[in-house]
């Protein structure tokens, strides 16, 4: 028996098993795309697809005017984390950071997009007798917004860039917050806030998703306490399946690991440094 | 619905199979499940590139979107040719297609190696050559010189009775040149195009002063949409300029594209990057196929 298999909530855990995706890519509908501070929710209705788990994530690309916008891209779709289902319900966080991103920010209620998955790994229970607590950094709380819901609402320490930002906050519950200029919250990092947390919380299970400074340092955090932790990561992928190869961060023991199919949640005990890399494309 | 296609002795169920390096079947597997080996999109299955050694691939980044198409500098990562044989080959033998493994060699006495194990092997119905690789000494292609293409094929022709496919590169002056210099040597097939030699920059930063190359590997291999003009003008040329068949690639994403390859030439079409944005691709442009031939 692994030790995962002993669930204090067991019910809801079941909700952490990775599901298979269909071979092609189906076209589902924009139910809505609601501005949340400076990000956009985007809520589609999904009813063939299978139910994902928390940390899977999705290709997307809309079916009209995918293409011909700055540089005449984009072309390929982009990987988006799932930040909740229900009843053939999916939503996605968005931030338009690149033409594709910018694209699906314009989405209406009516559109349609393509969309391929469930893909990749999802997030694991804790342990028996750990606390999940849940770390994210600006548009990596689309998984934790999931998973939170699914791990019976854990705390979460979230850091920003500014107030604006923090307006993400009001997806989660029992929210922490740091932001990078003190508009909102303490000021300065998130991983600051995880520091002190574990200070006095030894049995604690971490689950982070953020840029790679913010993965970097929870990393280093929850290694030098023996933690443990996972990490969702982001990279630019082409396909999300593992066909491209395109998407590698190094592992550990050396060589690369696939961040669509090993990840995008790994067990952060196999991860070399986390480099400040940037994803294309975005 | 089939649309059979006799290929190198194969009788393929339609003709549209993967270009090496596009289609990870086992990982492919694990995430489609059962549904993938009971619709497979391709009527022939083309390993990833395997090198007589294990290759982690390079340093990323390793992608780069650009108008209409992709960048790679991926780097040919494998397991090398005793795991690729001890690993993948039982995994990838109980496809429901032929299969074709794709090897290159960094020299003609490694394809020599790698092309003997090969042949040893029933799971395997044809052999693809990646001529794609740098001359140590040159710093050449090997695919871009017909006089070692000729030297490759007198070294591991009379090694195999399998079909052998040598992978044309565009990247070098003239592709027919080349293309006769293979199927004089003794190739079974041609496939064309590989990806054509591209390069992106790093995002300007303000303040900064010159910026370098984005990829990892420095430059890369352009594929998609955007090639799929020259893929037409290589894939007529050599075709109209040989007597062994084509296997016509480069920028299909639909019937349309396969039809126009076959009509220039090809006997099988490829498909690779569109594939990364839908992995049923394949199976779909297959049916169509069918139903405009079937409506004529």
């Amino acid at each position: 028996m692994s030790p995962n298999e002993d669930h204090a909530t067991a019910p809801a855990y079941e909700r952490l098993e990775r599901a298979t995706a269909p071979l092609e890519r189906r076209l589902v509908s924009v139910i809505a795309c609601e501005r949340v501070g400076p990000y956009r929710l985007l809520r589609v209705v999904d009813p063939a697809g299978p139910r994902p788990a928390a940390g899977q994530f999705a290709m997307l690309a809309t079916a009209e005017r995918w293409g011909a916008g700055e540089d005449e891209r984009p072309y390929l779709p982009r990987a988006l984390s799932f930040a909740g289902w229900a009843d053939g319900e999916a939503s996605f966080l968005l931030e338009d950071v690149g033409p594709g991103t910018k694209r699906l920010c314009e989405l209406r209620a009516g559109e349609e997009l393509w969309m391929l998955g469930p893909l990749g790994t999802c997030f694991t229970p804790p342990a028996h007798g750990r606390r999940p607590l849940l770390v994210g950094g600006g548009i990596g709380i689309a998984p934790l917004i999931f998973l939170q819901d699914v791990l019976g609402k854990p705390a979460a320490l979230l850091g920003f860039r500014d107030r604006a930002h923090t307006l993400g906050a009001g997806l989660l519950h029992d929210t922490r917050l740091t932001t990078d200029d003190g508009s909102e919250g303490r000021r300065g990092v998130v991983s600051e806030l995880l520091s002190e947390e574990l200070d006095h919380e030894e049995n604690a299970t971490v689950y982070a998703c953020g840029p790679p400074a913010m993965l970097e340092a929870v990393r280093a955090l929850c290694a030098a306490r023996s933690v443990p932790a996972e990490l969702a990561l982001e990279a630019g992928m082409a396909c999300g399946f593992g066909a491209c190869y395109g998407c590698v961060v190094p592992r550990r023991d050396g060589g690369y690991l696939r961040v669509c199919v090993d990840g995008p949640v790994v067990d952060a005990r196999e991860l070399e440094q986390i480099e400040a890399h940037v994803g294309a494309p975005a | 619905m089939r649309h059979p296609v006799s290929f190198l002795g194969l009788e393929l169920a339609h003709p549209i199979i993967n270009g090496s390096g596009t289609f990870d079947a086992i990982a492919a597997r694990a995430v489609f499940g059962a549904e993938l080996d009971c619709a497979f999109p391709f009527a022939a299955f083309v390993s990833k590139t395997i090198t007589l050694r294990a290759q982690d691939g390079n340093p990323p980044p390793r992608l780069w979107e650009t108008a209409s198409g992709l960048v790679n500098s991926i780097g040919l990562p494998n397991p090398g040719l005793d795991a690729y044989m001890s690993r993948d080959l039982p995994q990838l033998s109980t496809l429901p297609v032929p299969l074709i493994t794709n090897v290159m060699g960094s020299t003609i006495e490694e394809f020599v190696d790698l092309v003997a194990a090969c042949s040893e092997r029933d799971e395997i119905a044809a052999i693809e050559l990646n001529v794609s690789c740098p001359n140590v000494k040159t710093g050449l292609d090997l695919g871009s010189d017909p006089v070692q293409l000729g030297q490759l094929l007198a070294a591991v022709r009379p090694l195999t009775g399998k079909p052998l496919i040598v992978k044309l590169t565009p990247n070098c002056a003239d592709v027919v040149v080349c293309a006769k210099a293979a199927a004089d040597g003794g190739a079974d097939a041609l496939s064309l195009i590989n990806t054509l030699r591209a390069m992106a920059l790093a995002p300007r930063v303000v303040g900064a002063g010159r910026v370098g190359p984005w990829l990892g590997g420095g430059t890369g291999g352009l594929s998609g949409a955007a090639v799929r003009a020259v893929a037409l003008a290589q894939v007529a040329a050599v075709a109209r300029s040989v007597d062994v068949p084509v296997v016509g690639m480069g920028g299909v994403q639909r019937a349309a594209h396969a039809r126009d390859l076959l009509d220039a030439g090809a006997t099988v079409v490829a498909v690779g990057t569109e594939s990364f944005r839908d992995p049923a691709v394949g199976a779909r442009i297959a049916q169509e196929l069918l139903a405009s031939r079937s409506s004529v």
